[in-house]
């Protein structure tokens, strides 16, 4: 147990290493000249060029400001921006809390529309709720986010005025009500794939043995659903942890969509701005965030299922 | 012969109607980048113009049918691209393992580990975006998962009597691997890349969207969305067609791959 911990850490040491390897080396194949971005308005001289080289260590070998910077990083420090010339670490942490709020709130709304859904579908598989079900979520899965983002604003927004169309509001509720729509944006593709998800795997545990065999002693109907859905759930919290993923990158188009001052729409203007201590901060942080995530579902999985303990601990 | 599902009927249609436009988008569009600054965004209705101008006078739904060349040009050859390298190093790590097998798993882990969409920002807009490096971008990160299917379906295959018996005969590894295995697979390979259209065209779209994709002024259904969000008060159906027209592409291209995909179970299940 302890070594399958420590070596899913190891894993996920050495695959933060070499991403952050692969953006530090993206901003020297990159091209133009970042001292002259650092510049920005100001006159173009070779002093001042050498002086920002020689101020951003930019004439080091490679290894030696990757060195540098992962120095920094380890103890929390990744850098100053190139834009605002303000701390990244400031820079993110102000931001993080209205991203961690339209996903936590997509994530909700998918999970508790979604995962019901699925099982009702599953429950009358072939009817034409079920049938409708199906094709609804193949658009959903289907649609990106930020096409429906702006159908969405301009139903509900601009056409009907329910909604702000921009802006985070102040306080609790104005704030829940400035979130609304975005996080309804969002939780539509990821509500799709968990409808999706959820039937196939409540289907496949329908058609086991077990459940014949369950019905067959007269269980009520009430408690052989109860084992399908134990047995379901395994699939479903599995993709449910790998959804972090995903939900970053949704936000990322949904934050430009409504103007929202997150950490997507940070990640959008920096990249634009090749600002790369941010790039690469945001980079690292999102690739640690997602493999912390997919290690608790699989301790989790650990502590539920007795059959994949036996497994991965005999590995 | 059964008959077609009517969503099938509906997603040929759609997709072939798009085909069109980007085949003869210069025919039926002439006129989809002719800008009038003075005429500016107007309206729906206005002579001439069905679903109004955008920002720069330029015709909805011209601008749209010329669209359809980059919404279906750079997907279908990021699924095809992908795939070739899924082929190339699928097969191999599926046959042989070893050193080629380790090397496959390692780059899918990596790959794998971030959402695409995500790395496909970090990527693209590092190096500049331009539709044409957000393609290759988007090969090179859609190819891992190709490499896993290849390769699981690939390792089924090796073990059965007829690969054998190929090799008893003394054939060459190569001719094994690329005469009698891939054959087999290519039914699941054919559902794969249809299903990989959908996702690379909202990934490619969404890159445009961001202005990392086709340079500004284009014609791209993505870039049409983002210059529309300014439009929604003056004309909305400037992001709402386009923005329609990709739900609609992507869900047909999906609802086709996961009919054929059914098809093909069905196949094996009654073999």
């Amino acid at each position: 147990m302890t070594l399958f911990i420590l070596r899913r850490l190891g894993m996920t040491v050495v695959l933060l290493l070499a991403l952050s390897l692969l953006v530090f080396g993206l901003m020297f194949a990159a091209p133009g000249d970042l001292a002259r971005n650092l510049l920005g308005t100001k006159n173009v001289t070779p002093e001042a060029l050498a002086q920002i080289r020689a101020q951003y260590h930019l004439n080091e070998p490679f290894l030696e400001q990757y060195w540098r910077w992962l120095a920094g990083a380890v103890t929390g420090d990744f850098g100053t921006s190139i834009r605002t010339g303000g701390s990244v670490g400031g820079m993110l942490t102000s931001r993080v809390g209205l991203t961690a709020a339209i996903s936590g709130l997509a994530f909700a709304l998918s999970v508790l529309v979604g995962v019901p859904a699925g099982v009702a579908a599953a429950l009358r598989r072939g009817s034409w709720p079920d049938r409708l079900l199906v094709g609804v979520s193949v658009v959903g899965v289907s649609a990106p986010g930020f096409a429906v983002s702006l159908i969405l604003l301009y139903v509900f927004a601009v056409g009907l005025g329910w909604f702000p169309i921009y802006g985070t509001g102040s306080g609790f509720l104005d704030g829940l009500w400035h979130l609304a729509l975005p996080s309804v944006a969002l939780a539509l593709g990821l509500g799709a794939f968990v409808v999706k998800l959820t039937r196939a795997a409540v289907l496949r545990e329908l058609d086991e043995d077990y459940v014949m065999f369950a019905r067959a002693r007269g269980l009520a109907p009430g408690r052989v659903l109860v084992i399908v859905l134990r047995n379901a759930a395994i699939p479903i919290v599995t993709s449910l942890g790998l959804m972090v993923g995903y939900l970053f990158g949704g936000t990322v188009l949904i934050e430009v969509t409504f103007a929202l001052p997150g950490l997507g729409a940070l990640l959008e203007q920096s990249v634009l701005f090749k600002d790369f201590p941010v790039v690469q901060a945001l980079t690292v942080i999102v690739a640690f965030v997602i493999s912390m995530t997919a290690l608790l579902v699989d301790l989790a999985y650990l502590a539920i299922d007795p059959r994949v303990r036996a497994r991965t601990v005999r590995r | 012969m059964r008959r077609l599902p009517v969503t099938i009927v509906v997603s040929v249609v759609i997709l072939t109607v798009v085909l069109a436009c980007a085949i003869a988008g210069g025919l039926i569009a002439p006129h989809a980048l002719r800008q009038s600054l003075y005429l500016g965004s107007v309206g729906a209705g206005q002579a001439g113009h069905l679903f109004g101008t955008d920002q720069l006078g330029r015709d909805v739904l011209q601008l749209s049918v010329a669209g359809a060349r980059s919404a279906l040009a750079g997907p279908v050859l990021v699924a095809l691209g992908s795939m070739l390298i899924g082929v190339l190093m699928g097969t191999v790590a599926g046959y042989r393992g070893g050193a080629v097998d380790m090397l496959a798993g390692r780059y899918a882990d990596l790959l794998l580990a971030m959402p695409a969409i995500l790395l496909a920002i970090v990527v693209a807009g590092l190096l500049g975006g331009g539709y044409w490096i957000a393609v290759g971008v988007l090969v090179l990160l859609f190819s891992p998962s190709d490499v896993r299917l290849v390769r699981a379906a690939v390792m089924e295959q090796a073990s059965r009597p007829y690969i054998e018996s190929a090799k008893v005969l003394g054939i060459r590894p190569r001719r094994i691997m690329f005469r009698h295995v891939l054959p087999n697979v290519f039914p699941i390979i054919v559902a794969n890349v249809l299903l990989n259209v959908a996702f690379a065209l909202v990934a490619l779209s969404s890159l445009s969207y961001l202005g990392l994709g086709v340079p500004p002024g284009a014609a791209d259904w993505g870039r049409q969305l983002a210059d529309g969000r300014q439009l929604l008060g003056s004309n909305p159906l400037a992001s709402i067609v386009p923005g329609l027209l990709i739900i609609l592409t992507a869900t047909a291209v999906n609802l086709l791959g996961d009919w054929i995909s059914d098809l093909l179970d069905r196949k094996v299940a009654t073999r």
